[in-house]
């Protein structure tokens, strides 16, 4: 079972001119199994929504719920939120030079798992995931995002949902600064996961291009920190004729 | 090539990089703090050292380990005092230089590859009486070789270190300051590097009440390169300091420096100084310098100044960088969205942060020891003090 329930959330970022309002109330049911993709123009909040799940500090909730099988996600540390079964696949990925993606990769399963994964398997397992994800295994030797490509960071994040195996995943324009090849293979990476029992995704996106190859159940449209209008992969239809604009101009 | 012949065939030049030096210890005035050597060093701390304090302590043992091919011989009629072109420039350089009662001169013969590291191990066994040692490391031509300096237990030391790297030899000098908390240890380390000739020296320094390490470089022919890596842990009250000066008195030299440090603890005191002169007749040459700080707890103060000096406008590259910074709040957020804790999260990151030199030593019978002595540091620490 994995049910992420956002009722109401308002979110305000600090700046140097005072705290800016971004999420103005937002309202989001993720049933068991389900895939929901937030689409939205720059700006929208969509980034904003991702951090304050996965409880980045520069995001500060001022109002509203996040909970996760009941729980109060809120309430948890960023790492409790992980272990709880949260996963976010960041738009931006950070550079951790000199921890290797084998160390870090252990590390975050033995966290998440509460337990040392047994080496031999484990091993087997990494192998397996960046050859689906077609990385080369010397990969796992680099850095943690070092040097790597748009392409290569997108499907490092992927491998890690595999790996880590949460609840619920939200992936933040995982499609953005894809070639087609890599959207592909990032495509398949995330239907793999959502084909195990009972996961949700939430697929925040600009562009309508990888719900040809990941079908939502359900499509948002996020404008100015709200959702302005949800149906289901119609409106992705709609928003590729129309574009933005019809929801822009109402927003106003 | 000796002292004075290099001195001769330089142009005198004008640079406070490159204080006037004395073999002569009353030439060199006891230190107050004012002075611009001085000012980042605790004098107080330093038990006299600097000032009168007798230097014929034998608290100590010394153990050699080396392959057979390497001569160890003990002289003591002061003949290699300054064989490297060191003319000491400082109080404690001239007094331990004066006072050592003899040197143990350490060479790698001509056109030897040795296969495995030669070791010298320094045990202190007390601080109350300062010691005064001197060690000259020759690499003959066209040898290669690794030679690692340990330093442990409790003392208070002066030493001068000489290194010559003959012509087209290859030295590393790997040096681990792994003392108890109340050592101090005052070091100076010379470098003559040869025509074609490789030095890397690798400064790793741990413990210690205060440790100040002065390592100079210059080339007694064109084509010789240099790297430096130094790696320093400072706990809470901790004094670690490196000044460093890469002089180019030869065309088509090279210099690479990268020190980097963590600091923890109330203060916990990091100073690094890295000068470079490039001189007239140094056309052709390529330097880099970087020094980065990692600052985990609030209290702790890094001194980082690079100084590069250019006498040619003829340099094929030039530059430096130094940075000292917290942890990165994007880095720990990446982690901790994986699960990992806080702490385990600031381990890894550190751990990171040193791993990324450690991989650069090139001397792999060290580098797992070495990373093993950085995790026991941090769990001893990061774990427990880091907020
Ligand atoms: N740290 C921040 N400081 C100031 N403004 C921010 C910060 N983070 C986001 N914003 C602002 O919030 C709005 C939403 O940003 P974001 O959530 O990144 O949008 P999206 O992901 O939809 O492009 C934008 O106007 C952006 O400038
Ligand atoms: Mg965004």
């Amino acid at each position: 079972m994995s049910t992420l329930e956002i009722k109401d959330l308002q979110v305000q970022v600090n700046t140097e001119d005072g705290p800016k309002e971004i999420l103005k109330g937002v309202t989001l049911t993720i049933n068991d199994g389900e895939t929901h993709a937030i689409m939205g123009p720059n700006g929208s909040g969509k980034s904003t929504l991702a951090y304050s799940i996965a409880g980045h500090p520069r995001y500060e909730v001022t109002g509203g719920s996040v909970t996760l099988d009941g729980e109060d996600v809120l309430a948890m540390s960023v790492d409790e939120r992980a272990r709880a079964g949260l996963f976010l696949a960041m738009q931006y990925p950070v550079e951790v030079p000199g921890v290797s993606v084998a160390n870090f990769l252990r590390t975050a399963k033995t966290a998440i798992d509460g337990e040392a994964p047994k080496l031999r398997t484990w091993v087997k397992d990494v192998n397996a995931v960046l050859e689906r994800m077609n990385l080369d295994p010397t990969f796992s030797q680099r850095s943690v995002n070092e040097g790597f490509s748009g392409g290569e960071k997108k499907r490092h994040e992927i491998a890690q949902l595999d790996l880590l195996d949460p609840k619920v995943a939200i992936l933040d324009e995982t499609d953005s600064g894809l070639d087609i090849d890599a959207l592909k293979v990032v495509s398949e990476g995330v239907n793999r996961f959502r084909e195990r029992d009972g996961k949700g995704v939430l697929l925040i996106t600009h562009y309508t291009r990888i719900l040809r190859y990941i079908k939502p159940d359900h499509v948002h449209v996020f404008v100015a920190g709200r959702v302005a209008e949800s149906g289901g992969a119609e409106l992705a239809e709609e928003l590729e004729a129309n574009g933005y604009e019809r929801f822009l101009t109402a927003a106003v | 090539m000796t002292a004075e012949v290099l001195e001769g065939a330089l142009e005198k030049v004008e640079s406070h990089l490159h204080p006037e030096g004395s073999f002569d210890v009353d030439a060199h005035e006891v230190p107050t703090g004012r002075e611009e050597i001085w000012r980042f060093t605790p004098l107080k701390r330093l038990r006299g050292i600097h000032a009168d304090a007798p230097l014929a302590g034998t608290s100590f043992t010394a153990s050699f380990d080396a392959p057979a091919s390497v001569r160890a011989d003990r002289l003591e009629d002061g003949s290699l005092k300054g064989v490297s072109g060191l003319v000491p420039w400082d109080r404690i350089s001239a007094r331990a230089l004066a006072e050592a009662k003899s040197s143990l001169a350490v060479t790698i013969p001509a056109e030897a590859v040795l296969e495995r590291p030669v070791f010298v191990t320094i045990r202190g066994t007390g601080t109350d009486e300062a010691t005064a040692a001197h060690l000259v490391i020759r690499a003959e031509k066209f040898s290669k070789a690794t030679v690692v300096l340990r330093f442990e237990g409790s003392m208070t030391l002066a030493d001068n270190v000489e290194i010559v790297v003959e012509d087209g030899a290859q030295l590393a000098v790997v040096s681990i300051d792994d003392w108890a908390d109340d050592a101090v240890h005052v070091g100076h380390r010379h470098v003559r590097v040869g025509r074609d000739a490789q030095f890397k020296h690798v400064d790793i320094t741990f413990g210690g009440d205060v440790v100040r390490h002065d390592t100079t470089a210059d080339y007694s022919g064109p084509g010789g390169a240099v790297e430096m890596l130094g790696l320093y842990f400072a706990d809470a009250g901790q004094h670690i300091e490196h000044r460093l000066f890469g002089d180019h008195t030869a065309p088509k030299t090279k210099s690479h420096v990268v020190y980097k440090g963590a600091l923890q603890g109330e203060k916990a005191h990091t100073v690094w100084i890295g000068n470079v002169l490039i001189r007239k007749v140094a056309e052709g040459i390529e330097t880099y310098e970087e020094n980065r700080n990692l600052v985990l707890t609030d209290g702790c103060q890094a001194d980082s100044v690079p100084n590069l000096e250019i006498e040619t406008g003829e340099i094929e590259g030039a530059g430096h960088a130094s940075a000292t910074a917290r942890f990165d709040d994007e880095q720990l957020f990446y982690l901790r969205s994986r699960g990992i804790s806080e702490k385990e999260a600031q381990r890894l990151v550190v751990h990171g942060f040193f791993n990324d030199l450690i991989r650069q030593i090139g001397v792999p019978e060290l580098e797992e020891s070495l990373a093993a002595t950085v995790e026991a540091e941090l769990a001893k620490n990061v774990l427990e003090g880091a907020q």
